[in-house]
């Protein structure tokens, strides 16, 4: 590939005259379409939609837990607004988030694809997706579940006096939606490469979407008959899970962390895919050892299936078992590791430049690092006997969800705006914002870790005083990274109608999706690119003064 | 117990070991964020757009590197790895003589038994230095016993018996939390940990009624409820005597062999079809719903009372 | 590096526009179809994994209770599910070389034999309920553990009656084929949709295989 700066530039600032938004007009071409760009914005409304009712649940809960006494809403209502907060964000928002979103739009244009193989399917997902969505807000409608994300049995199938069968059902249809995702992905990126583009010339962000997708596709089922078997037995009291009926209660722990744990590397890959892209565009140079940085989202994927345990360490299991998941456990961390010391090596020499989606990959590459390694505390079984069910745990995936996931989101979603849209957001609020959610974030989560270690439990309503300290840090955190998060939302939508037109490739990034216009015509591409060589073919020593200060 | 802390009070043996292992790992995390954040931040800063560093053919792979950064991770991973199993290994294993306390979490309280028959309700007094061994369960969903000072914590099952041991090292109040959630009050599903000087412990367990021990309540109920009317040498009914029996080794009617445990025994109190012991026929009825979990308890703390006695002479 | 590719001209009405051409189209549909397979297995496998774990705990009961099933009628249903992916497979390959006829007959075998399959389960759901084998307020059990015994009928309709919905649906889809079939739609190469419904159809096959021994001959030996 010729070097991304050679690009024509003569279209820069021109809106791309027939693109794939204002080829059809109406929401019926919307609600019809089958054009991947097209559905992939459908899911990113829906989850924005899931995110702000998941967000205001976790707001109400922060300011709850400003004094220690239980005072603004009923212990239910607080379990019920944890429980929303964690379903809705698990399975509505982030598992959905990279890649029914920036996957869907741009996996097909990366592997100069016209769309995916099965159009027709991916949208079909989409209904799914807002099927599963309705019955789980009508579940909230109808007065909310308050067993926890986790849906832990007899609690669950014998106790709970909540709406919980519905919200299972929601999450039950929308696993189909990710289901039909990964086969859909996975179909693409067999069979619709470009000429010329062999699998180790793959942008990193496919490897990484092809993983999630072998864990989507594996791993959903296994959920879907959990959550089955679990209303089942709450409708029928069959004495699958209820001890007083013969059942086991630990069997469905087993049955649901087989898939939970998997999903959390659905949740968190796409996102290193993400980061891969960015760290090089940014830096102008190519990724430090491609062929590891693969690899490594392939072992995470596998790994991934051998480790639920970990969160049964306490529940009775055996501590041979026990061991066997700890030892796994500290396994599956290697891969995640070498991701993150090759991202380091790829600015060594390179030629960096600060615009907002780099600084949303740096803060990706350091919070996630944090939350990493506190996860070696969780996978030390003495440690976790401790920690186990307390804020450390929370803060530990919170640290990797919302500090990794939710900022290479936000990092992709900047990089690749100008591509969907045609228009810049404003580069100096963006910045602003990726501090203040960077700021925010970490006032929020760290005193969590201390927190957990002091003894507080998770789920909890109302504390002992000596806790108040750090959940007043923590809920100030939260209110910044409201505004960090509110930011974005403000400007991505005045961007639509007053942002700089960007043209093809403002980034001057390789990738074959910047290879034409911005917004793209509908069928991608004009002629079916051919592909020379690997990916990430810049040169930091050609473009050491590369002034992207334009955009 | 209501200053701030920073940090959990250090009250038990465990506590100690597993700080250690903490501090290990926090001294890692910082050693690896330090490995990590400087070179980004040396690189962002030498390599910025626009600087005049050299960056003439650069590297982007190396073998040696990544065999490198791949290995050493493993290799101190496998020791932290090794380091936590050893301790939780200890922290699981309940040493032998140790206090016996009985332990039913319902929702939402914690009720306990002490071996002398003493009962309290959220709160668990027990003597400076003596090991201390819990058996729970539960009466209806999982809930967690966790005491943060001591850096144990077990989830108490409904259908099993659990169990969690600690040696106390300081005088002093000490929460307990139940760390499952387990329904609307969980948040109040706490309690106290008091731990006394032996001496006070002693004056303590005799205040209030005299009660009698767990394992003489037992036996009570093997009475009142029965038991006896088959599990003894005078019956007609052809029922396993239960003397010496307990952490034995019973032959089943399918052949394989049991150990007749706490598991066994409720077990066999609640499903006496599931294990049928050899050469007896499936005749016990059931006595689920008839026995709370503190009795099918002290019911099993009797026969482990008579565990090693000689079993007398059946009459056939 | 962006070069003229591939104008054809003389590419098939039935290949969709995303794809190049009827290979990449066919080779497409037949990945998507194994993939949506192994979900399937993983599906299932639940449900296998719990009576796994139930018949190692309560072994005796679950094989008092799989006395209680027809292996006379569950055998010939056996039976009957071979020979229908006999006859899919059959089907298959003359729509590979354009039989039209052919195919439409033994899409409408394979149906058939669907049916049969289905008639022959109503007739087994048929007498558990007037043996009172049903889960639910009706259910006895004269022995040890009606419990146990509960559960394992539970987990016997679970599964079966999660392969007959694979199999119903299974059913409309071959009518539907066959509609199609006889109006000419699979010729001259169009046949994918004749391969992946055969790879379905295999598929709930053999996860009856594994039903049928696990669920009846448990308890006769």
């Amino acid at each position: 590939m010729t070097s991304a700066t050679e690009i024509d530039i003569r279209t820069e600032g021109v809106a791309a005259p027939a693109n794939y938004l204002n080829i059809n007009l109406g929401v019926r071409s919307w609600l019809l379409t089958t054009d991947h760009k097209r559905i992939g914005i459908l899911y990113l409304w829906t989850i924005l939609i899931f995110f702000v009712i998941a967000s205001v649940a976790a707001a109400l809960m922060r300011i709850e837990l400003l004094t220690p006494q239980g005072d603004l809403v009923t212990s239910e209502t607080y379990n019920k607004l944890f429980t929303t907060h964690g379903v809705l964000m698990v399975w509505f928002f982030l598992i959905p988030s990279i890649p029914a979103v920036l996957g869907n739009f741009v996996l097909p244009m990366m592997i100069g694809a016209r769309d995916v193989a099965f159009p027709k399917l991916n949208l079909f997902s989409w209904y799914l997706f807002v099927a599963g969505g309705a019955l789980t807000l009508w579940s909230l409608v109808r007065g909310g579940v308050d067993t926890g994300w986790t849906f832990y049995t007899p609690y669950s199938t014998t106790y709970a006096n909540s709406h919980v069968i519905s919200m299972a059902a929601g999450v039950f249809v929308a696993g189909f939606s990710s289901i039909i995702t990964g086969m859909n992905f996975m179909t693409t990126t067999h069979k619709m490469r470009a000429p010329g583009l062999t699998w180790f010339r793959l942008p990193l962000f496919v490897w990484s979407l092809y993983a999630t997708s072998l864990i989507l596709v594996l791993a959903t089922p296994v959920l879907a008959i959990t959550l089955a078997l679990m209303s089942v037995e709450r409708f029928w009291g069959v004495g699958i899970f209820d001890p007083k009926l013969g059942g086991d209660p630990i069997l469905f722990q087993h049955l649901f962390w087989f898939y939970s744990h998997p999903a959390v590397y659905i949740m968190i890959l796409p996102g290193m895919g993400v980061i891969s892209e960015l760290i090089t565009c940014f830096s102008r140079k190519r990724i430090f050892g491609y062929g590891f940085v693969a690899a490594a989202s392939m072992a995470i994927a596998v790994l991934g299936f051998l480790v639920w345990g970990h969160h049964m360490f306490v529940s009775s299991q055996s501590i041979y078992a026990g061991m066997v998941f700890s030892v796994l456990s500290f396994l599956v961390a290697i891969p995640s590791a070498i991701k993150v010391f090759n991202w380091t090596a790829t600015l060594h020499k390179g030629s960096v430049s600060f615009q907002t989606p780099m600084l949303y990959a740096l803060g990706f590459i350091g919070l996630f690092t944090i939350g990493g390694m506190t996860g070696l505390f969780l996978a030390t079984l003495a440690v976790d006997v401790h920690v186990h069910d307390s804020y450390f745990v929370i803060a530990h995936f919170h640290y990797i969800m919302v500090g990794g996931m939710v900022m290479a989101f936000m990092g992709g979603l900047h990089y690749w705006w100008p591509k969907i849209t045609g228009r810049l957001y404003p580069e100096f609020a963006g910045k602003l914002a990726a501090m203040i959610t960077f700021i925010g974030f970490n006032l929020t989560f760290f005193p969590q870790f201390i927190l957990g270690y002091l003894g507080m439990p998770r789920r909890y309503h109302a504390y002992p005083p000596e806790f108040q300290v750090f959940n007043v840090l923590s809920t100030a955190g939260a209110s910044i990274l409201g505004i960090g998060y509110l930011l974005p939302l403000i400007y991505f939508l005045w961007s639509l109608k007053f942002g700089r037109v960007a043209g093809p490739n403002p980034w001057r990034a390789t990738g074959l999706e910047w290879q034409t216009s911005s917004p793209p015509p509908k069928d991608n591409f004009e002629r079916t690119p051919i592909v020379t060589d690997g990916p990430y073919a810049y040169s930091a020593e050609e473009d050491v003064d590369l002034n992207l200060a334009s955009v | 117990m209501n200053e701030f802390h920073l940090f959990p009070p250090q009250a038990s043996s465990a506590a100690h070991q597993i700080d250690w292992i903490y501090f290990a790992l926090t001294a890692l995390t910082f050693l690896i964020c330090a490995i990590v954040f400087l070179p980004i931040v040396f690189f962002a800063i030498k390599y910025r757009r626009g600087s005049k560093a050299d960056r003439s053919n650069p590297r982007v792979e190396s073998l040696l590197i990544e065999s490198g950064w791949t290995i050493v991770p493993l290799l101190i991973f496998i020791g932290l790895f090794g380091w936590g199993a050893v301790v939780y290994f200890d922290v699981e294993r309940p040493p032998r003589d140790a206090l016996q306390i009985l332990v039913v979490g319902k929702q939402w309280m914690w009720k306990l038994q002490h071996a002398e028959g003493k009962q309290e309700i959220d709160e668990l007094h027990i003597p400076l230095g003596r090991t201390v061994a819990l058996t729970m369960t539960s009466q209806d969903v999982i809930h967690s016993f966790f005491v943060p000072a001591f850096r144990v914590k077990q989830d108490v099952v409904p259908g099993k018996y659990t169990s969690e041991w600690f040696k106390s090292t300081e005088p002093g109040e000490y929460h307990i939390f139940c760390s499952q959630y387990c329904g609307t009050q969980h948040s109040a599903m706490i309690g106290r940990v008091v731990v006394m000087e032996p001496e006070d412990y002693e004056r303590w367990l005799n205040i209030g009624q005299p009660s009698e021990s767990i394992a003489r309540t037992g036996e009570r109920l093997f009475r009142e409820r029965g038991c006896s009317g088959c599990h003894s040498v005078n019956s007609k009914f052809h029922a396993p005597l239960l003397e010496g029996l307990y952490g034995k080794s019973a032959p089943l009617e399918t052949g394989e062999i049991a150990t007749v445990d706490d598991r066994y025994l409720r077990d066999s109190i609640l499903l006496p079809g599931k294990e049928i012991a050899k050469g007896y026929q499936n005749i016990m009825p059931s006595y689920a719903g008839q026995l709370g979990e503190e009795e099918i308890m002290q019911l099993i703390a009797y026969l482990k009372s008579i565990g090693n006695q000689n079993p007398p002479n059946e009459s056939k | 590096m962006s070069i003229l590719t591939s104008q054809v001209s003389d590419r098939p009405a039935f290949v969709a526009e995303q794809f190049d051409d009827i290979d990449q189209q066919r080779d497409a549909a037949k990945l998507g179809m194994w993939i949506f397979l192994a979900t399937e297995v993983l599906f299932f496998g639940g449900l296998f994994l719990a009576y796994t774990i139930y018949r190692f705990t309560y072994g005796h009961v679950f094989v008092d209770a799989s006395r209680r099933l027809d292996v006379v009628l569950g055998g010939t249903n056996t039976a009957v599910l071979l020979v229908s992916s006999l006859l899919m497979a059959l089907g298959v390959r003359a729509a590979q070389l354009d039989h039209r006829r052919l195919l439409v007959r033994l899409l409408l075998g394979t149906a058939f034999l669907g049916c049969v399959f289905m008639s022959i389960k109503a007739v087994e759901y048929h007498n558990d309920f007037v043996e009172h084998l049903v889960p639910g307020a009706h259910f006895e059990w004269k022995g040890p553990d009606p419990h146990n015994a509960e559960l394992f009928f539970w987990i016997y309709f679970a599964m079966t009656g999660l392969h007959a919905i694979h199999v119903t649906v299974g059913i409309g889809i071959l009518l539907v084929l066959a509609l199609l079939a006889w109006r000419g739609k699979f010729s001259g190469g169009n046949y994918s949709q004749i391969e992946i419904t055969g790879l379905y159809w295999h598929f709930i096959d053999i996860v009856w295989v594994f039903l049928f021994p696990l669920l009846y001959l448990v308890g006769h030996r």
